[in-house]
């Protein structure tokens, strides 16, 4: 049961770290200043995430 | 191909994303790693951990602190929860007051003031909620981490859709799986919040407890509030302590029986899987009414709200408020009051398990000298006598 949770939890963190990669792709490529905006905004709390502080 | 100005845009972007998520992550950290000084009061003869009942939580954030009163005849053995809902900063503090001041001549008292203390590290998502409120005290001021209702997320995630309650396999809300008193009475291999649970069971079956109590804070809005929620063992014990309360402390607490059916609360399953008779205790809290004002600190200690205090004149509530609030003082001065109450009232049921005390600060001092007047001031503890939750 444990070990099955460990499971999930580490596999929701490789989701927010590709998701994160993703959207910094997207940033990078994008031309729309708002839009650049909207994907940083969207960076933030996945970043807090992987590194353990919210 | 990207021109130069829009690369210039992008670096000045990310830059000051950094910088917003910089000082965010500054502020979580701090709020998590904030340490909390607890001077042990003459009682306290030992301090364990909850690690040492049971070693799945060995090591984890909630490896909590357990401060155990020892009496000098034996007796009983009581339990009390501070911060099951660190949301409700009276139940804590009560608790704090219990370490720093109560005294046992016959049985003992355990104390736990961070029972989740995950949920200690982590506020309201959304809710805007401070970090931390400070209380005055006679020599300065001590400042306490301001919790959640659930476990924090960076130490139990993701959520499941359904939370499954074990053993009853009732359906719950998602979110109550991060809450300790939806997770009653835990397992082994459960979710860290679930091995809580099942650590702090393993303790009441290891140190035979008799009383487990847990203290909580209601919004106004909530109708089971200013009252002692009971297990069926525990019936009379609370309606006796009901009526004294009442009759003698100035202040009307009621008693609300646990309905058989709703599971994972304290009340419920401790009653049902140990030896122990387990009570709840409500205070009311504005703080956590949906029609609050501002969400301050100022807020959260006074408990006055204009917004509340409306609902009110509506009808909307269960219990009674007016420009005088709810103020931190009078909440703790409750769960104080009614802790060395149910010991008394017990006391003289249960004369061969006898939980004599003495020092609990009551509801009359509390509120007339404020909660700061009985925080001991971490300076002048003596060697040995000073712990961090």
């Amino acid at each position: 049961m444990i070990l099955v949770q460990l499971v999930i939890t580490g596999l929701y963190y490789v989701l927010a770290g590709l998701l994160a990669l993703v959207l910094v792709e997207q940033f990078v490529r994008e031309r729309n200043w708002q839009r650049e905006v909207l994907y940083l905004i969207v960076i933030v709390p996945l970043v807090l995430r992987l590194v353990h502080l919210k | 191909m990207i021109s130069r100005v829009a690369t210039v845009r992008k670096i000045a972007f990310a830059a000051l994303t950094l910088v917003v998520a910089g000082a965010a992550g500054i502020e979580f950290s701090a709020h998590r790693r904030l340490r909390e000084a607890v001077v042990l009061g003459p009682g306290v003869t030992s301090v364990k951990t909850l690690g040492d009942y049971f070693d799945g939580v060995k090591g984890t954030v909630n490896d909590i602190n357990l401060y155990v009163i020892e009496g000098k005849e034996p007796g009983g053995t009581a339990l009390v929860f501070g911060g099951t809902h660190p949301e409700e900063p009276a139940g804590r503090l009560a608790a704090w007051l219990l370490v720093e001041h109560a005294t046992f001549d016959r049985g003992r008292l355990i104390v736990a003031l961070s029972a989740n203390r995950s949920a200690t590290t982590v506020t309201r998502l959304g809710g805007a909620y401070p970090a931390d409120y400070t209380i005055e005290t006679l020599w300065g001021g001590q400042t306490f981490r301001m919790g959640d209702r659930w476990s924090n997320p960076v130490d139990q995630w993701p959520d499941p859709e359904v939370y499954i309650h074990h053993p009853s396999r009732q359906h719950l809300a998602y979110v109550d799986i991060r809450n300790l008193n939806r997770a009653w009475p835990g397992r082994p291999n459960g979710t860290l919040t679930e091995r809580t649970c099942f650590a702090f069971m393993e303790l009441i079956r290891h140190e035979q407890v008799d009383l487990a109590i847990d203290l909580h804070e209601a919004e106004l809005q909530y109708p089971v509030i200013s009252t002692i929620v009971t297990h069926q063992k525990g019936q009379e014990l609370a309606t006796l302590v009901s009526m004294t309360l009442t009759d003698l402390e100035g202040f009307t607490i009621g008693t609300e029986f646990s309905p058989l059916n709703l599971h994972g609360l304290s009340h419920r399953e401790i009653g049902d899987h140990s030896g122990a008779v387990s009570l709840l205790f409500e205070a009311p809290e504005p703080f956590l009414d949906a029609t609050r004002g501002k969400t301050t600190r100022e807020q959260l200690l006074t408990g006055k709200d204009e917004f509340v205090v409306k609902a009110g004149r509506h009808g909307l509530l269960f219990e009674t408020i007016d420009e005088r609030g709810w103020p931190i003082a009078v909440r703790v001065g409750r769960h104080t009051s009614s802790v060395a109450q149910v010991l008394e009232t017990w006391t003289e049921d249960h004369p061969d398990r006898a939980i004599v005390a003495f020092g609990i600060p009551r509801f009359r001092e509390v509120t007339s000298k404020g909660v700061g007047f009985f925080l001991r001031d971490p300076a002048t503890a003596g060697q040995g006598r000073l712990v961090f939750e």
